[in-house]
């Protein structure tokens, strides 16, 4: 029990302080590298409620995929050429101690496997014979099929929306125009000319 | 202290959200910090919904915390198109210049 008291503290510390860094720090490529070690001792935490489904898809959809869609904005809207020149070695030291104190945490999940039972909170989910994940998918696929089919439409509405909002029709680029392609008669592409013996055609007059 | 209960997981969730308003008002630069805000006020409603789904035995908070997640998942997605078009239109990120619909 002083096990799991220390672990949660552990995650929960991690967990404040590196939101009050995302808020408090002035550099936003830190900022995102925080959020990220933050994603990741929430899903800890999840782990450790005996959530695992859940802390895997937290794992999964927030760093794998929110927290890299910031960092591409931020790389891609902070333009200041001074820091483009220095390199992004500038990074590296921040960028290695997140990564050291993710790799810690992510030890400390797989050394105390093997002590599942005493970490993890104890569930009726997990006592009977379903697991976690067979548990949520038993009620998401009858119950709450509806609102998972709304979830998905949702997600498809935030693509298009992203598409529409960022497209750029530029102009400069030739673009295949398949209707002009299709329609291209003969008569537009081919001219015979009687060429007369030994006077030759101009071309292009 | 040591016996770590719902009430643990709550003061986490409680902290973590009033971190996240917080630093709405706190930053008045830079927009896509003031979306990551969002982002951990909506982890903390996460917390929320787990802790109370395990320590209540009912899975409907779990499934509940999976479309919140879709939800922040496409918010990040639209709030950060909107932000790229943003510093299209104007050059900058910074909150003060967003005032075109003010009038």
């Amino acid at each position: 029990m002083l096990a799991h008291a220390i672990i949660f503290y552990f995650f929960a510390f991690v967990t404040i302080t590196s939101s009050i860094m995302v808020i408090s720090t002035k550099n936003t490529v830190h900022a995102v590298f925080l959020l990220i070690l933050d994603f990741v001792s929430v899903s800890c935490l999840f782990i450790m409620l005996g959530a695992e489904f859940l802390g895997m898809i937290t794992l999964i959809v927030y760093v794998g995929a929110v927290a890299v869609l910031f960092l591409f904005v931020v790389m891609m809207i902070n333009i200041d050429f001074a820091e483009l020149k220095s390199g992004s070695l500038d990074y590296m030291p921040f960028g290695l101690l997140v990564g050291l104190v993710i790799l810690v945490e992510l030890g400390m999940m797989a050394v105390s496997w093997k002590y599942k039972p005493d970490f993890v909170v104890k569930n009726p989910m997990t006592t009977t014979t379903a697991s976690n994940t067979e548990s949520i998918g038993l009620l998401i696929y009858t119950d709450y099929f509806f609102f998972f089919q709304l979830a998905g439409f949702i997600l498809l509405v935030a693509m298009i929306g992203a598409i529409v909002l960022t497209f750029r029709r530029k102009n400069s680029l030739r673009r295949q125009d398949i209707t002009k392609q299709v329609s291209r008669e003969r008569e537009d592409a081919v001219e015979l000319i009687k060429v007369i013996s030994s006077k030759g055609v101009k071309i292009n007059d | 202290m040591i016996e770590i209960g719902l009430t643990h997981y709550l003061f986490l969730s409680v902290i973590i959200f009033s971190i996240g308003v917080f630093g709405i008002f706190l930053n008045r630069k830079n927009v896509i910090v003031i979306l990551m805000s969002v982002e951990l006020i909506l982890i903390s409603v996460n917390i929320n919904l787990v802790s109370f789904s395990v320590y209540l035995n009912d899975v409907v908070g779990q499934i509940f915390t999976m479309f919140v997640l879709t939800v922040a998942a496409a918010e990040a997605a639209i709030g950060l198109a909107i932000l790229v078009v943003f510093f299209r239109n104007k050059g900058s990120i910074h909150v003060d210049d967003i005032n075109s619909l003010k009038g």
